[in-house]
């Protein structure tokens, strides 16, 4: 998952810096990513893996790095798959 | 949050008094001359009261933020400018009490604060960033002494040759992102400002904005805020700045409202038996006032809630985001609205400068409102959000 996540990055998150090169605490905003360009991050995220971010989640300690947005989206997926 | 209801209403009592005394008296030469209400921060001062808000831990006044959100209604009430300058200063003291994170230096500062009722500038817009809060072109730069320092180019700093210290966002250091952002509390001795415009605005004049190159030397790393500049503004900055104004452009709307009532009140005493046909555009004006009043009050009242939780980071969500972004466009609209009908209302006697009817100032400095931070800039945030927010 974190390649499909680091691949979403690469193609909306408007870095000036290669994807490639992001580890997986990277801070994101500190990375220069606008929180504008976060918002195109998000809805490719919902699109590709199918979830809905709650509001509740709609906040930047989720959007921080690879890993936090990974455990997010794992978490949405496990929830799915009990319901 | 605790709050001490009768140091709270005492300490409202004694701001009403200065917003009679002295913000009322000189408001309109404050606005005419465009000059700074020294009579009404004097008197703020006086009853420590810039220091209000800082917990009584650290010798503050522990005032609930409720009550300083009233007391910039009351200032607002009597002079948009006095009510600005206070609201903007609560605005940078709030911030840093939130986010003091025990820092001894903060603290040592806002002590300072207290004995010395220092007075807080911010610094936040800048030349090149396209009016975006969350950018910074300016940078806390390493200096040869080993210190810190910076050069900010900015287009408007409120009361900046009136501030004691100045508030300023950065870029974190020369090689950081433009939204990589930090806080610096600048002391007084610290800065050189070079003035860089004239100050002969529609409206809010006494704030005396004008634009400066501000330039800082000798800055110890402490005196950077630990919390980066993008929670700062989200959980604190933001809300905070939002709720303080709009509780003063009610407070302006409010006043236009009550000459406007006092107009309508004369007229019906010259005729008595009669309502004047005046009463029923004031009718319609109470009704655009109770909006504004009730959007203002609820969006206090939900801030004060999240500020309560344990998990501040509520503050953070889009749809808080959305929520006070609302507030501000819907505040900073409603407000002039509400003054340009009590115009309406006084005809020629509310159009003259200088009868107990005018509603001149009150009009134009609320129609600075969607200026500071523009409405539209705000709206294209919102517009972004709105794609992924669900339940706003």
């Amino acid at each position: 998952m974190t390649e499909e996540i680091r691949q979403i990055i690469k193609d909306h998150g408007r870095l000036p810096i290669d994807a490639d090169t992001l580890a997986a605490n990277t801070d994101l905003p500190q990375a220069g990513m606008t929180s504008h360009a976060s918002v195109n991050v998000m809805l490719a995220l919902e699109d590709h893996f199918d979830i809905e971010f709650p509001d509740s989640m709609l906040k930047p300690s989720v959007f921080e790095s690879i890993a936090s947005i990974e455990a997010a989206v794992s978490e949405l997926r496990s929830r799915v798959a009990l319901s | 949050m605790s709050v001490s209801v009768d140091r709270d209403r005492a300490f409202l009592d004694a701001i009403d008094h200065i917003a009679e005394e002295h913000a009322a008296p000189n408001a309109d030469a404050v606005d005419r001359e465009a000059r700074f209400p020294v009579e009404t921060i004097a008197a703020l001062r006086e009853l420590e009261g810039l220091s209000a808000f800082i917990p009584t831990e650290l010798g503050g006044g522990g005032i609930a933020f409720e009550t300083i959100a009233a007391a910039c209604f009351e200032l607002g009430r009597r002079c948009g400018a006095s009510a600005m300058v206070y609201a903007m200063h609560q605005i940078q003291v709030v911030t840093i009490v939130r986010h003091l994170e025990d820092s001894p230096w903060f603290e040592d500062y806002l002590r300072l604060l207290v004995a010395e009722q220092r007075l807080i500038a911010s610094v936040t817009s800048e030349i090149g960033t396209g009016g975006d809060m969350g950018r910074s072109v300016a940078a806390v730069t390493p200096t040869p002494e080993g210190d810190y320092g910076f050069e900010k180019q900015a287009p408007t700093v409120s009361y900046g040759m009136h501030a004691d210290d100045l508030f300023v966002t950065l870029r974190r250091s020369p090689d950081s992102e433009p939204g990589d952002q930090v806080v610096v509390l600048a002391r007084k001795e610290q800065i050189a400002l070079e003035q860089t415009g004239t100050w002969d605005p529609l409206g809010m004049r006494g704030t005396c904005s004008p634009g400066f190159v501000v330039k800082a030397a000798g800055l110890g790393g402490e005196q950077i805020l630990a919390t980066p500049f993008s929670r700062v503004a989200a959980e604190s900055m933001v809300p905070v700045s939002h709720i303080l104004w709009s509780h003063l452009w009610l407070g302006i709307a409010t006043d236009a409202f009550d000459r406007a009532r006092a107009f309508v009140r004369a007229a019906a005493k010259q005729k008595p038996g009669e309502t004047p046909p005046t009463a029923l555009r004031l009718s319609h004006l109470m009704s655009e006032l109770s909006l504004l009043r009730a959007e203002v009050s609820s969006a206090l009242g939900e801030f004060v809630e999240l500020s309560d939780e344990p998990d501040r980071e509520r503050l953070s969500t889009m749809a808080c985001a959305l929520r006070f972004n609302n507030l501000k466009i819907a505040a900073s609209e409603q407000a002039p609205k509400v003054c340009q009908g009590a115009l309406g209302v006084c005809g020629i006697v509310g159009f003259k400068n200088d009868t107990p009817f005018s509603v001149g100032r009150h009009l134009r400095d609320t129609m600075s409102a969607c200026l500071m931070v523009a409405n539209e800039r705000i709206h294209q945030t919102n517009a972004s959000l709105l794609l992924i927010a669900k339940d706003v």
